[in-house]
Parts: structure tokens; C-alpha cells; sequence
């Protein structure tokens, strides 16, 4: 039998994987290789991963087959930026939860985005902290019960994409785990933007979200994520009318050099100069 | 490498001959947020890391201050940052992901008055337990505790070759009078340098062994599984098996254990002489008793000092040695009596006197320490 042509950047030692039936994390994992697949990586040997704490952390850690630092909650981007400068040449990418980059983590976020550090950060939008048993997030929406919200969400959720725009990175773009095909095409396109790319993957949850918020199967969430996303591009004309709706699309696409070159243009500047 | 070392005599702030200690180290990656009196380091280490070829970053915070180095270290740097109290909080969760992950890296703390912001621009030696027990989980550290700007210079060059040789954080204590004082120091022609024991091709034993695993560099074709989970020798996850913690704990604390000899540096004077008083200090405040002995020697009182340049691991054969030979042991220090309760662990408690001062930045004097001693002689 064939192996699946995805097979060689997975860690088959370590299966099976860990995620609920029906996990939106899978199906993240899926696209990322995919796209890997597409843009011709032999392996991940030109790539390193970090993630924090989190479900979504896991997917690269244990499940790919490549250096990965899988570090505390909420400092997966300062650890990358330690990779990344002293290897620029090696493709860093993070994968975390809406918890772990936007959260905890939402500091270190705005100032990767600030600073255009040329990584890649995929936040698996759950809409809650999935692995602790679904507490509400800073992404849950109004309204929504979770296990600490049991009279409802007083709090209004972050725009993480938009929030991250703002603040500087070089391309940025919203998806569902529903649109698998755009989110791949999504990802090679970041990979080969210069400057901070950030993808936010709307996903499921059924094990610590879906349930509480009456959905009957994970399958149901997809369908409910597909109806009820919006292009970007659509919702801009009408942002009161969509109110509630998951704008999709690209956010920000514009090339720009980033910090970890400036730093080391410095440094063969000041080196040509003192020899 | 003359670009990192700056030979000769210099007048140097001990905060930059830190710097410059860990530029002579090899140290070619610096991460830190501001923060008196610890902020001349990284002024230092900004000018100094790009003209030797090394990054220099300023961070949002601790926490990324920490994940950075740590970071930077995988990927194969020599890294470093600095702080006082209340970053070296903020590191704590960093710092034991490092004993977990057995991560090198240097974190220099020089120490205020705590806690909370408290006295921000005053020295103190508050945060010694911090050192020791400061991250949660079971750990087993190494913590160096330089007492002039030579020393800082000296001693970070051997924590960053302690922190290479037993693949573990370790902790450059100094204090806020240590850190801001000005001295002569001297920069050798030549200081010796510790590398990393790197993997061979074909090996997957990266964590936990007591010999201290070879470390695989990122981007290195090892696909390396680094987790602060537990893990077994080649970096798999095993979350509830208690056999794989056990081994593994044990593991990162005997590396260090047995390897003791190596990285106890203390400084004895009249040790294992019988005598009346022995004086346990360390930092800025054993410059106060190296004068403390003098007084006392002039009035006809036989006296031993040992100084605790190595803090943890504490010395507690060496400490044992000293109590036998003495009637007294006085302990001075800038806090409430963090290392005075240690050396009660291996002395007769009722032998030990612990003489605290806390804020103010002040240091006890030399008049007081050796009044203190004659007083707790003739009550003794
Ligand atoms: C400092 C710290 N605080 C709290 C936790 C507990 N914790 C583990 S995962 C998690 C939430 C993860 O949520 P998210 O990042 O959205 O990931 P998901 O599981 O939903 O994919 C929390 C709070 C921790 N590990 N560390
Ligand atoms: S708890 Fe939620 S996020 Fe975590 S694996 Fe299960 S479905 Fe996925
Ligand atoms: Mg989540």
C-alpha cells in the first residue's frame, strides 16, 4: 500500500494522536502539511516549530517530525524570536490556542507584530481554554456559556486578526477549520511573506464547547462555522449587519522588512567596520 | 576573539564587567527588560553583543526575556539575561523550564530591596531562597554569589561554563552594592571556555542522563522533541507515569550533584583552626567582615571566616567542618536570616547567630559585626 504522501513529516511513533473526535486541531495539522506538501519540503528540516500550553499546542508537538520547543504557557513567540535570531534561515512557526497567543500570550503577540518578526503564528480559534475543560476564553463569544460563565459571557471577545494588523504585521488572514482549501492556499502565501504572518483558524471545539452551547455533533459545528462566515471584503460594506458573523479572508498583505534582518544588517555593518 | 576580550586593567562598574565577563564567556545572546541596578548590563551588552558578532535584544517583559534566551540557547547560543527582584519572579516559570528541558543559560540577579518594589534602587541579599526554591517542582541548580567587580567579572565566565558543562540555568546572584561598585579589574590574555557536548549522528538520547545528555542544536537535522512536560531520554511526553518522572528528576539532580566538587568555590580563612568565632557570609556584606575579623584580631579573639562564593549547592560539608571547629558561628547578611537558617540545617542550631540588616541598601559594619561577635562571645 502507498503511504499518504503526508505521512513523512508526521512522527508515526507517537500515533495516534491525542485530540477529541472531531477536533478542529486535526484538521489544522492537515492544512499546514499540506500546504508544506504543496510548496515542494521534501521534510521539515528547514523548519522550527514552537507552541506553548494548549491543545492546539500539541500539533507540532509530538506529532511533527522536526525540532520543536514546546515551551510555557503563553511564551511560545518570545521563545521563537530566540530561535529565529540566531537561525534565520530556519522557517519558525507557532502553533497555539486562542488562550495561549491571545491571552496569556497576547503581549508577546502585539510586539511580535509590532517589531514585523518574520515568523509564522497560527492561533487555533476553539473560542475557549479547550484542555483545562472549556473556561471562557478572551475569544468566547458574548453571551456563550462556559464553565466559568455559567450565567453567560459579560465580556466582549478580541478581534485578534484586526488586533494584529493594527500592530504591524506584514500579512494576516482569518479562516474556519470549514475552509480547508483557502487556509492552505493561506499558508503557503505566509510562509513566503517577509515580515510577521499571522493566521487565525476559527475551529471546533465539541468536548469543551460545542456541548454546552447545544450543538449535537462536531459535524454540526462545521456546518454552523461554513453558514456562518462572511468575506471580509462583504462584511466591511455592512459591518452592523453582520454583527456576529465570522469575517474570512486576508486581513493584511504587504511585504515589509522585518526585524530579525534589521538586527543582523546591524551587526555586518558594525562588524565590516571595526575590521 | 580580541574583540571579546578586552585585556588588561580596566575601572569597571560591576554591572559592566558582568558584561564583559560574559562576552569573554562566549556569550553571543542577551535578552532583558530594564530594571535597577541591573540595567548597566544590558546598556553594556547592547553596545558591546553586535560588535562581537552577537544579538542583543530588549524584550517586552521577563517572560519573554526568559523564553527568548532559552530559545536562542536551542538553537545554539550562549545566552543570558538580567534582572533583579521583581523580574526574577516574573522568570520563575522560565527558569525551571529550563532545569526541566536542561536548557544552558545564564541569569544574573542583582538583588534590591524586596519584597515588591520595596527599595528599588537599594542593594540587598533578600532573594537567596528565591535562587534555590523560587520555580515549583523538585530541581537541583547552581548559584554563584560574586563580592567585588572582579568577581562579577570571574564568576560569569564560569557560569556560563557550569551552565555548558551540566546543561542547566545557572544563577549569577549578585547585589545591588556589587553590582554598582566601581574597582579595578583585570582582563586576562586568555580565560578558559567550556563548549557544549553535542550529539554524534545517529544518537536520540537528548534528556536525562546523570552523565549529561548530548544537546542537539535546531536546524541540526535531529528533530528534537523539547517539552517542560515530563519526558523520557529522547523527549517523548510520559504525563502520568511516575517510574519516567522519578527517573528523569533524579536524573537532572544527580548531574549536578556529582559533579559538586567542580563548581563549590568558597573563600576560607583560619578554616579548621579551633577557634572562638567563624563568620559564614557572602556578597557585599563578606566585605564588611573581612574588616570585622581584623578588629577582632586585634583585640586577642582567634577567628575563621568562610566565604560562600557557590551558594547553592550549599556548602553544607564545609559549613559542617566550620561549626566543629568553632565555639560561635555569625552569620551576616541583608535579609532576615535566609542563609543563617540554612547553616542551622548542619550546625548546632544554638551555635548559630544570625546578624540581619534589611533596608536601606545598608551593609552592616565592620565595627557593628565584630561588636556583635564579642557580645554573643560573652553571652555564649
Ligand atoms: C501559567 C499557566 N497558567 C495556566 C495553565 C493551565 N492551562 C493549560 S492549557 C490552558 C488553556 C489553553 O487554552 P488555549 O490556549 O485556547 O488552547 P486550547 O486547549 O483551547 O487549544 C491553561 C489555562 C498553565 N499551563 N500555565
Ligand atoms: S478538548 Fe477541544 S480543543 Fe482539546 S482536543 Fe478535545 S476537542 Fe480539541
Ligand atoms: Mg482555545
Amino acid at each position: 500500500m502507498a503511504e499518504h504522501p503526508l505521512h513523512k513529516y508526521l512522527r508515526m511513533e507517537v500515533m495516534p494522536h491525542v485530540f477529541c473526535p472531531g477536533c478542529g486541531a486535526g484538521i489544522v495539522a492537515n492544512c499546514f502539511l499540506r500546504a508544506v506538501y504543496e510548496l515542494g519540503y521534501e521534510d521539515l528540516s528547514k523548519f522550527a516549530f514552537c507552541s506553548g500550553i494548549g491543545c492546539a499546542a500539541w500539533i507540532p508537538s509530538p506529532f511533527f517530525k522536526a525540532d520543536s520547543l514546546h515551551i510555557m504557557h503563553g511564551r511560545s513567540i518570545p521563545a521563537a524570536m530566540g530561535i529565529k535570531l540566531m537561525k534565520p534561515e530556519l522557517k519558525v512557526v507557532v502553533f497555539g490556542g486562542d488562550g495561549d497567543i491571545a491571552g496569556i500570550g497576547g503581549n508577546h503577540l502585539l510586539h511580535a507584530a509590532r517589531r514585523n518578526l518574520e515568523i509564522l503564528v497560527i492561533m487555533v480559534n476553539n473560542m475557549v481554554y479547550g484542555m483545562t475543560g472549556g473556561q471562557v476564553a478572551p475569544t468566547t463569544p458574548f453571551g456563550a456559556y462556559t464553565t466559568t460563565t455559567p450565567y453567560g459571557n459579560i465580556e466582549y471577545p478580541i478581534k485578534a486578526a484586526e488586533v494584529v494588523a493594527t500592530a504591524g504585521a506584514s500579512y494576516v488572514a482569518r479562516w474556519t477549520v470549514y475552509h480547508t482549501r483557502r487556509l492552505i492556499n493561506s499558508i503557503k502565501k505566509a510562509l513566503n511573506t517577509e515580515g510577521f504572518s499571522f493566521i487565525e483558524v476559527v475551529s471546533t471545539c465539541f468536548t469543551s464547547y460545542g456541548r454546552r452551547m447545544g450543538f449535537k455533533s462536531p459535524a454540526e459545528m462545521i456546518v454552523w462555522l461554513k453558514e456562518n462566515s462572511i468575506p471580509i471584503s462583504e462584511y466591511k460594506k455592512n459591518p452592523e449587519k453582520y454583527a456576529g458573523k465570522i469575517p474570512v479572508g486576508e486581513i493584511e498583505c504587504t511585504p515589509r522588512e522585518g526585524y530579525v534582518k534589521r538586527v543582523w544588517k546591524m551587526i555586518h555593518e558594525l562588524s565590516a567596520k571595526s575590521s | 576573539m580580541d574583540k571579546r576580550l578586552l585585556i588588561g586593567k580596566h575601572f569597571w562598574l560591576g554591572d559592566v564587567a558582568c558584561a564583559e565577563g560574559a562576552i569573554a564567556a562566549g556569550c553571543n545572546f542577551f535578552a532583558g527588560y530594564p530594571i535597577t541596578p541591573a540595567s548597566e548590563i544590558a546598556e553594556r551588552m547592547a553596545k558591546r553583543l553586535p560588535e562581537v558578532g552577537g544579538v542583543f535584544v530588549q524584550m517586552e517583559d521577563e517572560l519573554a526575556s526568559i523564553s527568548a534566551v532559552i530559545g536562542a540557547s536551542w538553537a545554539g547560543a550562549k545566552a543570558m539575561t538580567a534582572t533583579s527582584g521583581p523580574g526574577f519572579s516574573l522568570m520563575q516559570e522560565g527558569i525551571g523550564y529550563a532545569y526541566m528541558t536542561e536548557t544552558p543559560c545564564v541569569i544574573v540577579n542583582v538583588m534590591r530591596v524586596g519584597p515588591s518594589t520595596g527599595q528599588a534602587t537599594k542593594g540587598a541579599q533578600g532573594d537567596v531562597m528565591q535562587a534555590r526554591w523560587g520555580t515549583h517542582g523538585d530541581h537541583m541548580g547552581v548559584t554563584l554569589c560574586p563580592n567585588s567587580a572582579q568577581e562579577m567579572f570571574d564568576y560569569t565566565i564560569k557560569a556560563f561554563n557550569i551552565a555548558e558543562m551540566l546543561r542547566i540555568p545557572v544563577i549569577l546572584l549578585s547585589d545591588g552594592v556589587i553590582g554598582h561598585i566601581m574597582e579595578p579589574v583585570t582582563v586576562p590574555d586568555r580565560v578558559e571556555i567550556v563548549e557544549r557536548k553535542k550529539p554524534s549522528q545517529g544518537d536520540t538520547m537528548f534528556f536525562g542522563l546523570e552523565d549529561v545528555a548530548p544537546m542537539p542544536e535546531f536546524g541540526e537535522g535531529f528533530n528534537v522533541l523539547v517539552t517542560g512536560s515530563t519526558h523520557n531520554e529522547r523527549g517523548i511526553r510520559h504525563t502520568t507515569d511516575p517510574e519516567v518522572h522519578r527517573r528523569m528528576i533524579n536524573a537532572i539532580v544527580r548531574k549536578v550533584l556529582k559533579r559538586r566538587d567542580e563548581v563549590t568555590f568558597v573563600e576560607k580563612y583560619r578554616f579548621g583552626e579551633g577557634v572562638d568565632v567563624a563568620f559564614i557570609s557572602y556578597g557585599c556584606t563578606s566585605r564588611a567582615v573581612y574588616e570585622a575579623v581584623r578588629i577582632l584580631e586585634g583585640k586577642g579573639v582567634d577567628v575563621s571566616f568562610l566565604r560562600l562564593i557557590t551558594m547553592w549547592p550549599f556548602p553544607d560539608e564545609l559549613t559542617r567542618e566550620l561549626g566543629e571547629c568553632a565555639k560561635v558561628i555569625i552569620v551576616p547578611e541583608m535579609n532576615l536570616g535566609q542563609v543563617s537558617n540554612e547553616v542551622k540545617k548542619y550546625v548546632c542550631p544554638s551555635k548559630v547567630y544570625g546578624l540581619h540588616r534589611i533596608g536601606g541598601g545598608e551593609i552592616p559594619r565592620p565595627g557593628e559585626i565584630a561588636k556583635f561577635a564579642l557580645e554573643v562571645l560573652k553571652s555564649g
